[in-house]
């Protein structure tokens, strides 16, 4: 059967079901840092995990182009979705084209992590639990400091909350005290990460909690 | 006789969840070229779309319909590979299937029904065979079937024409009514067509209309460089 009329019934392997991997949603602004997040979890975690990853671009596949040239993963472990100019609708309110891509991945590599990127939204975008376990909201003090207070339910409800770009902080008149203050005040109990992708590009902490999320997952 | 029409409501709404948003039904790739410009160009590609994959598309999902309702076992792959016939494009054939298989995975988790569960079976079904089933497991007729598989065909490239061109979305709403009335002879006949098709067990009567020029923007617009839509 020819590949572009395949109904997937051929070729499906018989090996045994794959088990559901941890879908970890990565979500926020335009240029705020998401690629380069997942980037750094792959790199970080690709040598003791089986890692797959979703993007969602609004234009075409940037991102999945992006981390492929990058050499992060291999070509076959990124998958990209379109989204027909709307790549909130595709992570939160129809869902379908984001799960038939973990599935298919699912499938083929049997991953232990999924990370689904979104394209960049805005601050209401945030993922469907039905597609993602938990999400990461990253936003940058670039955006302006008054972004934790403002909310929006990325910054109020995400699992965790990224501040990139802090060694922007004092060029554009950020204050560091402040966006901490604020994200605790509208996240409670929610974790909130500031950080630097471009100083520490091992994202070090937010590959903590990811490996505290693994290991409560196993523990289940 | 009225039918229960909820779940069919449902089924006619953009907001439920089967993949469509990321289509625009061939508008992206006319746009791209200045083929269409407003919402008078607009009026004018619906009233094609309508006459050439309208045509089959309707017919299909009627067809879908009725093999549902049926007791005895079908043969989905057959009717599926006179869609796949009717669908040159090898990237149109793709965005059906996978258009196809995320309104199978809502619809069965919907309204579960054998004849879902059957084509499922099969892989990744076109979308208006799977269309035809969802509205039998919902409750409904071939005709609402036929009516729906129009208005999906309208609504897919109205939404997109909007958010590519930033056209008036009232004037657009206008577009689309104007547009579903003149389609109203298409689904008519559709049903018809269908009807004999599954009366004979003959996916080959199904109707079979070409239109070269959106078949081959597709598979141009599938190898651009920055496309919005994935169809």
């Amino acid at each position: 059967m020819h590949r572009d009329d395949r109904t997937g019934s051929v070729g499906v392997p018989a090996a045994a079901e794959p088990s559901r991997p941890l879908r970890i949603g990565i979500g926020g602004p335009v240029g705020s840092g998401k690629t380069a997040l997942v980037a750094a979890l792959c790199r970080r975690l690709r040598g003791e995990l089986s890692l797959a990853v979703v993007t969602n671009d609004i234009y075409t596949t940037e991102d999945a182009d992006y981390l492929r040239r990058h050499g992060v993963l291999p070509d076959e472990r990124i998958l990209a979705v379109r989204t027909g100019c709307c790549p909130h609708t595709a992570i939160r309110d129809d869902i379908t084209a984001n799960l038939d891509a973990v599935e298919e991945l699912t499938a083929r590599h049997d991953p232990d992590l999924a990370l689904i990127e979104s394209g960049g939204d805005n601050l209401t975008a945030t993922f469907s639990y039905g597609l993602v376990d938990v999400q990461i909201f990253v936003v940058d003090v670039a955006g302006g400091d008054k972004v934790p207070r403002k909310g929006g339910p990325g910054v109020t409800r995400a699992d965790l909350l990224v501040i990139n770009k802090i060694d922007l902080a004092p060029l554009v008149g950020a204050d560091l005290d402040v966006m901490r203050r604020d994200a605790l005040a509208v996240r409670g109990a929610r974790p909130t990460v500031l950080i630097s992708l471009r100083e520490q590009p091992d994202a070090g902490p937010v590959v903590d909690w990811v490996r505290s999320l693994l290991r409560s997952a196993a523990r289940r | 006789m009225i039918e229960p029409t909820a779940g069919l409501l449902l089924l006619a709404d953009s907001r439920f969840p089967a993949g469509g948003h990321a289509h625009s039904g061939g508008v992206e790739a006319v746009v791209d070229r200045g083929l269409l410009r407003d919402a008078g160009d607009l009026g004018v590609f619906l009233d094609g779309r309508v006459a050439g994959a309208g045509t089959v598309v309707a017919a299909v999902a009627a067809a879908g319909c009725l093999l549902a309702e049926r007791a005895d076992p079908v043969d989905w792959a057959c009717w599926d590979a006179a869609v796949s016939a009717r669908t040159p494009s090898g990237a149109l054939r793709e965005a059906s299937r996978v258009q196809g298989s995320a309104l199978l995975r809502t619809a069965r988790r919907v309204w579960p029904a054998p004849a879902l569960d059957a084509l499922a079976g099969h892989g990744r079904p076109h979308h208006a065979l799977v269309l035809g089933a969802a509205v039998a497991a919902a409750g409904g007729g071939a005709g609402s079937a036929a009516q729906l598989a129009v208005h999906h065909l309208l609504g897919g490239a109205c939404s997109a024409a909007v958010r590519l061109l930033g056209l008036d979305p009232i004037e657009v709403a206008a577009v689309q009514a104007q547009a579903a009335r003149r389609a109203e002879p298409t689904a008519r006949a559709a049903i018809t067509a269908a009807g004999w098709a599954v009366e004979h067990d003959a996916p080959r009567r199904l109707p079979s209309i070409g239109t070269p020029l959106p078949e081959i923007l597709a598979q141009l617009h599938a190898r651009s460089e920055v496309p919005l839509f994935a169809s």
